[in-house]
Order: structure tokens, then C-alpha cells, then sequence
């Protein structure tokens, strides 16, 4: 296991009065360093933070967002859950999944609720909300992803104002 | 309806930084606060009858006074794992009033007397929790957060910890298991989080915008916060309002304005020539009301007059375009997903629900199987750990007590189809074959 690493982990270990508590973040660094929740990162956090590598991967299995099994390195997580499918999120993450087809760098995935309901239909990519997308915003998206810019600037989460403007500022 | 407390300044560029958040007057409702007893800062949250904003809607106050006295640890949970769906008020104030959450925190600590504070935020919000990490090495730096805050002799230490995506990491038991690194099961409950909560301590757990809700109180004083609102639900809220409306998005409310100027007079109501059908008042969990009920008034107690709740206070407008069935299936598959699994009721009440929506659509269904998923519904309420099978049986059961007659329809419709498929094939294998010649 590389240094960066077990530092990171021991880190969010001394964050908590019981070191266990460490163990999402943990997991969450050994991810990133991975690419999944493999046995052999799984090992290595348990390892690191003094456990059993059965109770990290009974952890690894609960949390939607820890991949157990190997997955691409761009996560486009797609929300399908009400307010998004009521404005066609199902249709969305069809057109998404196809058009990602085939390549291995995409781990497209419906997802629930994510909280951002007021851009519906929207997706995270990368961890960047972006919406209200349309069909034809999916090769815009998925290329930006692809050269490394940044996603559908004018479609982020961030730059959207408040939709309470009554009395603004 | 103008009250705007929470949202006064909410995008005002750089609000998320403490030089702006200071000049517009962050930190004084703290320095206000420490010049005060504990028991006196206590007084006032009671006082304003400020009532819990994450969807259970009980009184901050007295949850506070819950916790022991004494000199043992004590922790204080910010509750930030915002994920009912339909909701997304604290994923707005974390992103653009950090230091907001930040200072209502600090003072809620010193209220309780907690020592230890943790904010889980649900993993998926990313920008938001960088947001909060940065806002929190500021209010150290300025000794808003940390050891003698502002020379007092109040400590209080904080961590932002990220969750990995799980809907019941929002319950709060389910919460306290996934801070200390397990699973996120709900634990029996008592003993109540107040006495064993986080480490076996006493713990105080409250939503993001009732926290954030605490500097204004202390600023306007209880008594005068309390003025607004109705009676029993004082104040303003955040509502998020999504689905088939014009204008989605977060608005600050006065509790008790007239549902219909939420969904019509600030969301613009459903598109052009659509109706509402039926909308969910507080999240996904909230049984649904129908066109009818857009007069009830959007407070905690009208709604659960009208055999409701506020919840969360996520409104989401269906119209008459969506069938009843899809938008039913939608949400028991949320809840499938989303159960832990340990408790029998809510782990298969949930399964079978969806099993047998998906017959109605289907047309394996029988009328009868209403009342199986009405009954159904009824065994799973009161008879959990914790409320996430409720809140599947609570919205299905709604559904099929109001819209009955349309998911008769959708089985006769399915079953009709069906029976013509099924008679179908002969002839039209006949004519395949035909068209081909080899007949």
C-alpha cells in the first residue's frame, strides 16, 4: 500500500474518538487509490485501522456509492428516482447507458434521489451535479468527460442561483 | 410571506466565506450566545417553538432538554444526509451559507453542553461538504470552532464526515451506526439517542436548517421568532418543490400560507393544460393529497389534520399525465432499495409491494389484490425498528385509497390486453409465416 495512503487513512483515524468511525472515509481513500473496493483494498484499510477485513467488507456491501465489484474510473450516476422521472430521467439514463456502451473508462448507473430535484432530470458526474439535461446533452457530457474539461459548465449545480429570488439580495 | 430568514442573503457572492457571512452579521447571534447561561440559550429554542426540520418535526427545545446534565461526553449530530426524495433545502444552505449551519451548531452545542460534534453529510454531495470542510478551517482559524471558543469556557470539537450513500443513514439511529463505521442499521429504540446515542453517550441530533435556524432565533429572540408561523408551527421553513411545476426549486415559506400559493402562486403550478393529480407534501414518505387539499394550510398540524405530513417539506406535484401505477411502483422501488434488510416486515412488505404493482401492470393482477397490498401496507406500519417501511405503506396505502378506481382500471386494461396477446399468436404466426411463403 503506498504511503499517501495509509497517511490518509491514519488521518481520518484520529479524527474520531473511536477509530472504527474511520472506516467510510477509509474505505471511500482506498476507492480512489483502487479504482473499487477490491479484497485486496480492502484488506490493506483493514490492515491500517486494526480490523477484521469481514467487517469492512460487511460495509463495503451496505453503501451504494462503495463499488464491489471492478467498475470504469468515471462514475455518471444518473438520478431515476421520482422527481427526475417525471421529467424523463428513465428515458435519460437509457440514452446515457448507450451511448456509454462498450466504454470501460464509464460506470453509468440509475441512482436514487440526489437531492437536487430542481434541476430534474439531472445526473453527477464525477461527483458534479449537472441538469436539467436532455437527450442531446449526452455526447456533450460524455466527451467533456473524456478530454478532462469540465462538465457542462453551464448546466452545474454551482452556478445555479436560488429559486426563491422574491426579496433577493 | 416575505419573511425570508434563511434565504435573506442566500446568494450573495461569496456568503460562503466568513469575511462576507460577517459582514452580514454572522457570529453575532454566538458572541450573543456565550454571553449567556446555557439554561438561558436553551430557553429561547424553546421559546420560538422551533420544531425539528428534517421531517419529524419535533420541538428543538425539548429534544435538547432531553439530554443529561452532568459532566460526561456529550455529542451533538448534525443530520445532513438529506435524502427523502424530493428534498433538497439543506444541500442549498450547506453550498451557499455554510457558516450559517456552522455558527447554529456552536450555539447548540453550548445549549446542550456537548463537547463533540460531528456533521454527516450523505456522500453524494460533494461540492457541498467541500464547502462546509472549507467554511470550518475558517471558523477555526477565527475561534468560532475549537478549544475556549471566543474566550469562553465553551470547547467543542468538529468533524464533517462524508456517508457513502445509503437513504436510511438518514434515520438517526441508522446515522449513529454508519458515524461509528458499520453498517447504517437502525437500532431498537429505547434507549433514545438522547441517553445512548453516538458512544454509548447522550447525543443531540437535529437537521441542517433547524440549525440553521438557531442564529436568527437567538438574534430575534424566541418569543419574537415565534410570532411567525401559526400557533404550533412557528416560524419559517424551506420548502423544495420539484415534479411537474413551472418554476422547481427552493422557496422560504411563512408555515401556514395556503398550499396552493406554494404549488401555484411560487412554482407556477403543473405545464400548460395539465392538472394537478396529486402531490406528496413532504417527501416521498408523505401520503399523497390530491387537487382538492391545495387549500390545507402547509403547516405541521393542518397537513396531519389532513391525514398527511410536512415532513421534510418536499413538495412534489404529479399531473394528470403520470398513471397512478407508475408513480406507486416508482416509489416502493425506492424503498425496496433503500431497506436495510433487518426487519421482516419492512424487508418483504416492501419486495411484495413491488411484486405485485409490477403484476398490475402486467396484468396478472386481480382486484383483489388491492386489498392484499392494503394489508400488507397495514403490517408493515408500527411493527419496525424504524419508520422506512411506514413510509412506503404510508404513501402506497394513500394511493390506492384515493385513486382505487384507476388501478381497477389499469388491471382490467392490463388483464384485456393480455387476453388479446394471448389469443393473438396463432394468427399471427399464421400471417408470418404467410408473408414469407412457406405456407
Amino acid at each position: 500500500m503506498t504511503a499517501e495512503l495509509r497517511a490518509e487513512i491514519e488521518a481520518h483515524m484520529a479524527l474520531y474518538p473511536e477509530r472504527r468511525s474511520a472506516a467510510l472515509p477509509a474505505l471511500q481513500a482506498a476507492q480512489r487509490v483502487h479504482g473499487w473496493c477490491s479484497p485486496e483494498a480492502i484488506e490493506e484499510v483493514a490492515d491500517v485501522m486494526g480490523v477484521t477485513p469481514a467487517s469492512l467488507e460487511a460495509v463495503a456491501t451496505f453503501y451504494d456509492m462503495l463499488e464491489t465489484e471492478p467498475v470504469g474510473r468515471h462514475s455518471v450516476y444518473v438520478c431515476t428516482n421520482i422527481s427526475c422521472s417525471l421529467c424523463g430521467a428513465d428515458e435519460l439514463y437509457q440514452a446515457m447507458r448507450t451511448a456509454a456502451e462498450g466504454d470501460p473508462d464509464f460506470n453509468v448507473r440509475p441512482f436514487e434521489c440526489l437531492g437536487a430535484c430542481d434541476i430534474a432530470p439531472m445526473a453527477s458526474v464525477d461527483g458534479v451535479y449537472v441538469g436539467p439535461l436532455s437527450l442531446g446533452d449526452v455526447p456533450a457530457l460524455l466527451d467533456d468527460v473524456r478530454t478532462g474539461r469540465p462538465v457542462l459548465p453551464e448546466k452545474q449545480l454551482a452556478r445555479r442561483p436560488c429559486a426563491d429570488l422574491e426579496d433577493g439580495s | 410571506m416575505s419573511a425570508k430568514l434563511l434565504l435573506r442573503d442566500i446568494d450573495e457572492p461569496g456568503l460562503n466565506t466568513l469575511s462576507v457571512y460577517e459582514r452580514r452579521g454572522g457570529y453575532a447571534s454566538l458572541r450573543k450566545a456565550l454571553q449567556m447561561a446555557p439554561e438561558d440559550v436553551l430557553a429561547e429554542l424553546e421559546a420560538s417553538g422551533l420544531r425539528g426540520r428534517g421531517g419529524a418535526g419535533f420541538a428543538m427545545g425539548k429534544k435538547v432538554s432531553f439530554l443529561p446534565k452532568g459532566s460526561m461526553d456529550k455529542y451533538l449530530v448534525c443530520n445532513a444526509d438529506e435524502s427523502e426524495p424530493g428534498t433538497f433545502k439543506d444541500r442549498e444552505l450547506m453550498q451557499k451559507s455554510p457558516h450559517m449551519l456552522l455558527e447554529g451548531l456552536v450555539i447548540a452545542s453550548y445549549a446542550a453542553g456537548a463537547t463533540r460534534s460531528f456533521i454527516y453529510i450523505r456522500g453524494e454531495y460533494v461540492l457541498q461538504a467541500d464547502m462546509l470542510d472549507a467554511a470550518l478551517g475558517e471558523a477555526r482559524e477565527a475561534g468560532y470552532v475549537g478549544e475556549q471558543i471566543l474566550g469562553s469556557e465553551h470547547s467543542l470539537s468538529l468533524v464533517v464526515h462524508r456517508g457513502a450513500g445509503a437513504y436510511i443513514c438518514g434515520e438517526e439511529t441508522g446515522l449513529l451506526d454508519s458515524l461509528e463505521g458499520k453498517r447504517g442499521n437502525p437500532r431498537l429504540k429505547p434507549p433514545f439517542p438522547a441517553n445512548q446515542g453516538l458512544y454509548q453517550g447522550p447525543t443531540l441530533i437535529n437537521n441542517v436548517e433547524t440549525l440553521s435556524t438557531v442564529p436568527t432565533i437567538i438574534r430575534m429572540g424566541g418569543a419574537e421568532y415565534a410570532k411567525l408561523g401559526t400557533e404550533t408551527s412557528t416560524g419559517t421553513k424551506l420548502v423544495s418543490i420539484s415534479g411537474h411545476v413551472r418554476r422547481p426549486g427552493n422557496y422560504e415559506i411563512e408555515l401556514g400560507i395556503p398550499s396552493r400559493e406554494i404549488v401555484y402562486g411560487l412554482a407556477g403550478g403543473p405545464p400548460q393544460g395539465r392538472e394537478v393529480k396529486c402531490w406528496f407534501p413532504g417527501g416521498s414518505s408523505s401520503p399523497v393529497l390530491t387537487a382538492e387539499d391545495l387549500d390545507v394550510p402547509y403547516d405541521f398540524d393542518s397537513l396531519a389534520k389532513a391525514g398527511t405530513m410536512l415532513g421534510s417539506g418536499a413538495i412534489i406535484v404529479i399531473d394528470d399525465s403520470t398513471p397512478i401505477v407508475e408513480l406507486a411502483l416508482k416509489v416502493a422501488k425506492f424503498y425496496r432499495h433503500e431497506s436495510c434488510g433487518k426487519c421482516t416486515p419492512c424487508r418483504e412488505g416492501t419486495n411484495w409491494t413491488v411484486e405485485m404493482l409490477e403484476r398490475i401492470d402486467s396484468g396478472e393482477a386481480t382486484p383483489m389484490d388491492l386489498d392484499i397490498m392494503t394489508s400488507v401496507c397495514e403490517h408493515i406500519i408500527g411493527n419496525c425498528l424504524c419508520v422506512l417501511g411506514d413510509a412506503m405503506a404510508m404513501p402506497i396505502g394513500s394511493m390506492i385509497a384515493k385513486f382505487r378506481p384507476e388501478f381497477e382500471a389499469h388491471i382490467e386494461a392490463a388483464r384485456a390486453h393480455n387476453d388479446l396477446v394471448l389469443a393473438r399468436p396463432a394468427a399471427v404466426h399464421e400471417g408470418a409465416l404467410l408473408a414469407q411463403g412457406a405456407v
